[in-house]
């Protein structure tokens, strides 16, 4: 079942400069736990979307199967929306992307989804560079299979039902780093301050936008001893940075300090200002942020903030020089050569 | 006595010498000088160094399926002489290198020995090994022009077309092809068989099924094809991109109109072919029977979900592995009813390249019309050789037929929309594309069940509603697959054959055949699945058909009986499944072993 939000708006809501009021961004009501730290998220791409001005019509968010994939539904309602297969999203919205060229699109994943049995795929669309931003919500588990560990949940992690993970955990985010994608990002789904102006810079930034959120599961693994547990993250995260998007409409106002401050220029003139609070990281250097995420993990902390950007890089577009236009909108006189040509073909087969 | 236009050459080769190139140079020149000819390549799961085979089948009288029993072998590797000199028919010849002496016991009484010291003939004139290895075929291919005589121009003209661009190598092959020549008249060589001029040809082309289905794509429209490489079908997509790189550039800025993506494994070629046809681009991929394998899941979503995508499946023998590089009709229920759940899918099966073309051009109407896979069955014979074929051809009046698909406009106008509404009543919803409404039409597509309006639901009554409706368009796809052909204009006989793809090579000369000794046939060639009325009124006005397919388990027999709930007594499987090309021989053996047909 999916409940419908009541259509009522209240006349005098604020609307962002498309006219769109915020409650224009939500979806249908959640069917997740109470808790989820899913929700916040999708409320953090409401608000993101929302204060981006963004076509809700122009973005289509995709996602494969799980709790994280049941999230598409929960925001931009008026947008298209495909859940697919397990693991397979990626592929998905690589064919969409094909098609069309000028949306943006959302993929939503889980743990499961992407470093299990999405694995492939994950680590193929990151290769490509595809033009997308790809959020995975982080909880160290099976949620809608009632709470099996998946591969992201740390050695030693303890369970709900008490059991220890006697398994190494794959990290995404510095897998994502290794890969090349060109803009990775982690954050906890409790920390909106963070998490907003990152996806608004990973909707912004041309190519593969990889953002790995810490999202607790309330119902199989907020338990003590859980390390993907609200307490344990709170006590356990450290920032890069701290990160203000400024979109390119607006005019620049506060003062930085050079010395601790990076400004990062977006490719369509948006700007990212970073206060840095790690020491020895440059964000647009591949191996300081590779180090620094090292670094965190040997001391048990988790690293937030935007981890790496390359704004250079081409994306799949790029890469295969297709034509600017959608390939969806091309028709006969586009695609097909016609019988002369064929004739002549013919010849050369005689 | 010789024997004109009538025989079966093969050809012994070690694979990565060049052969291929060489062989195929004699198989043109024959077709050039006007008459029909066969061609298989019957090769390894290898790149170099093992035995590989090309066999022609010269005929007159206009038969291009296999024919058994070799007439003329040629035989350059000494790693299968043994095999290659035993396979000759009684009465046949063989040519053979003979710079070193053959085994005694290798000799048989019973067909004749023509040696040319192929490789002493290329040391001396050569001294670049890859020249002595390469020069040796095309001495060859001279020494059969001479022997069989074949016009030396013609295999000039080849020489200078196939070399276009690079004309200074052309001299060198014809010296090579003169050698061959002038040992076979310095020696006053010659055999009882030849090759005389003809006009059987007229404007027909010689061309694989692979690169027809790559064109048709291209006349038909795809935008995107996303694959994973695959003998037998690998070359479909390598085809279309070369086409595209020629057909689909923008004159002005050199850029694509296009997409080709070589996927990481084919789940994922079928997400994106599903991806994009979810987005309004025509898209296919091209795969063999362990793709379609692996395709199944998305294959169930593409169903369910109902979103037009392109499957071509050049089978090859299974199961799993099995032999990657023969031949076999053997995913034809597979494609038939892939994915998990209540699933059937639209089959065309392609006879040959001109169908090919056809059909797959066809298939991109079919599956936005009916928002469904549809699937282009065809096999490694018909994909890999070439074959006689009419000429493609295209009318240009001609338009894409883009399905049920609403504008902004239509959704400002429409009251209400449900994507899963059958409004027309033949089964087909309407859909939107992303991007299309600032405030309509937006949906959620999903493989969970969902209402006609696209909400996800699980009450019982709503997905059976939904199943229910996907019969209904089953139905209407029934009435948009192409018919059959039927053999005669009115039937003759109580007995009919039925077969499907390239099989009709060999079951149209059986038929012949068995007709010939006083018999009295009716035939029909399936062209689809699902099966249209001709194929029901077939079955129903004979009292037994031969069902004649290249696989084990007689799969198109077991569709007809299950599908038209035929009396699975009608139905008489005659099989082939070895992986070689069906013969005439073997189905009027099979056929006359159950029961011999006269008059």
């Amino acid at each position: 079942m999916s409940f419908q939000r009541p259509l009522f708006r209240h006349p005098n809501l604020p609307k962002n400069e498309l006219g769109f009021a915020k409650a224009d961004y939500e979806g249908t009501l959640s069917t997740l736990c109470a808790g989820c730290g899913h929700d916040s998220i999708s409320a953090a791409i409401v608000q993101a979307c929302y204060e981006l001005n963004v076509e809700p019509h122009r973005v289509a968010k995709l996602s494969g199967i799980g709790c994280s994939s049941k999230t598409p539904t929960y925001f931009l309602g008026n947008s298209h929306g495909f859940n697919s297969v397990h693991g397979r999203m990626p592929s998905v919205a690589t064919g969409a992307s094909m098609a069309n060229r000028t949306l943006k699109y959302i993929g939503v994943s889980g743990d499961g989804d992407s470093a299990s049995i999405g694995m492939g795929q994950f680590v193929h669309v990151i290769r490509r560079n595809l033009n997308m931003v790809y959020i995975v919500m982080n909880n160290g588990c099976y949620g809608l299979t009632k709470g099996q560990d998946s591969a992201t949940a740390d050695v030693g992690s303890k369970s709900k039902a008490g059991s220890i993970n006697p398994f190494q955990p794959i990290d995404l985010a510095s897998m994502a780093i290794e890969l090349g994608a060109t803009f990775v990002a982690q954050s906890f789904s409790g920390d909106k301050r963070q998490l907003v102006p990152l996806i608004k810079a990973a909707m912004d930034h041309r190519g593969f936008a990889f953002i790995n959120v810490i999202s607790p599961c309330v119902t199989f693994n907020n338990n003590v001893g859980s390390t993907k547990s609200y307490d344990y993250v709170r006590d356990h995260i450290e920032a890069t940075a701290t990160i203000d998007f400024v979109p390119h409409a607006e005019e620049i106002t506060a003062q930085y300090d050079p010395g601790t401050e990076t400004e990062i220029t977006l490719h369509d003139g948006s700007l990212l200002h970073l206060k840095k609070l790690a020491n020895d990281w440059d964000p647009m250097d591949r191996i300081s942020a590779a180090s620094a995420m090292q670094k965190a993990r040997s001391k048990g902390q988790i690293l937030t903030g935007l981890l790496y950007i390359n704004e250079d890089a081409k994306n799949l577009h790029e890469t295969i020089e297709s034509v600017p236009s959608p390939l969806n909108q091309l028709d006969e006189t586009d695609l097909c050569p016609g019988s002369a040509v064929l004739d002549d073909l013919m010849m050369s087969l005689r | 006595m010789k024997k004109t236009n009538d025989f079966v050459i093969r050809f012994a080769n070690v694979n990565g010498t060049g052969s291929a190139s060489a062989n195929f140079l004699f198989a043109k020149s024959v077709f050039r000088m006007g008459i029909p000819i066969s061609a298989k390549n019957i090769f390894p799961s290898n790149i170099q160094g093992l035995p590989t085979w090309y066999e022609v089948r010269v005929s007159e009288k206009g038969y291009l399926g296999r024919r058994s029993g070799i007439d003329l072998m040629v035989a350059v590797n000494p790693q299968s002489l043994e095999k290659d000199i035993a396979s000759v028919k009684e009465g046949g010849v063989l040519l053979y290198d003979c710079t070193k002496p053959l085994y005694e016991h290798y000799l048989r009484p019973d067909i004749r020995f023509i040696g040319i010291p192929l490789m002493k003939l290329c040391n001396e004139a050569y001294t670049d090994p890859r020249q002595r290895q390469l020069f040796k075929n095309i001495i060859y291919v001279g020494a059969l022009a001479e022997l069989l005589g074949i016009e030396f121009n013609v295999l000039e003209d080849l020489l200078a077309e196939q070399f276009a661009g690079k004309e200074k190598l052309i001299p060198y092959n014809v010296q090579a092809l003169q050698m061959g020549v002038d040992y076979v008249r310095e020696n006053n060589l010659n055999i009882a068989l030849n090759v005389e001029r003809r006009d059987l040809i007229g404007d027909k082309i010689l061309m694989e099924g692979n690169a027809a289905c790559a064109l048709g794509a291209i006349y038909g429209g795809a935008t995107m094809a996303a694959w994973y490489p695959i003998t037998p079908s690998t070359s479909v997509a390598q085809a279309f991109e070369s086409y595209a790189e020629q057909l689909r550039i923008d004159p002005v800025t050199g850029q694509k109109k296009f997409a080709v993506l070589q996927a990481e494994d084919e789940l994922a070629a079928m997400g994106m072919v599903i991806g994009a046809g979810w987005n309004g681009a025509r898209s296919f991929t091209a795969t063999s029977g362990p793709g379609v394998s692996l395709m199944n899941e998305f294959i169930g979503l593409s169903y369910f979900a109902e979103i037009p995508a392109v499957l071509i499946d050049v089978q090859r023998t299974g199961p799993s592995t099995g032999m990657p590089t023969r031949t076999q009709q053997s995913d034809l229920t597979e494609v038939a009813y892939a994915s998990h759940g209540d699933t059937k899918h639209p089959v065309l099966i392609p006879s040959n390249p001109k169908e090919c073309f056809e059909m797959t051009a066809l298939s991109f109407d079919l599956a936005e019309r009916l928002q469904t896979l549809v699937v282009v069955l065809i096999d490694l014979d018909l994909g890999m050789n070439d074959h006689v074929s009419e000429p493609l051809k295209w009318d240009d009046s001609r338009t894409y037929d883009r399905g049920k698909v609403l504008s902004a406009d239509d959704l400002d106008r429409l009251e209400k929309w449900g994507r899963y509404l059958d409004v027309d009543g033949d089964g087909i919803p309407y859909r939107t594309l992303p991007g299309t409404h600032p405030q309509k039409g937006g949906y959620f597509t999903r493989g969970t069940s969902r209402d006609e309006y696209a909400k996800y639901t699980e009450d019982g009554k709503e997905y059976k509603k939904n199943m229910d409706r996907l019969l209904v368009k089953w139905e209407t796809t029934k009435t948009l697959m192409p018919s059959a052909e039927l053999y005669q204009s009115a039937y003759q006989s109580d007995t009919g054959l039925l077969f499907f793809g390239t099989t009709a090579y060999a079951a149209t000369e059986a038929m012949e055949r068995l007709e010939a000794e006083g018999g009295q046939l009716d035939a029909i060639r399936i062209k689809s699945f699902p099966f249209g009325p001709e194929v029901e009124d077939f079955i129903r006005q004979h009292k037994q058909i031969f069902v004649i397919e290249q696989n084990r388990d007689a799969q198109m027999r077991s569709l007809l009986i299950n599908e038209l709930d035929t009396n699975p007594a009608k139905l008489i499987p005659i099989l082939n499944y070895d992986g070689m090309p069906i013969t005439a021989a073997n189905i009027v053996n099979l056929i006359q072993a159950h029961q011999p047909i006269t008059s």
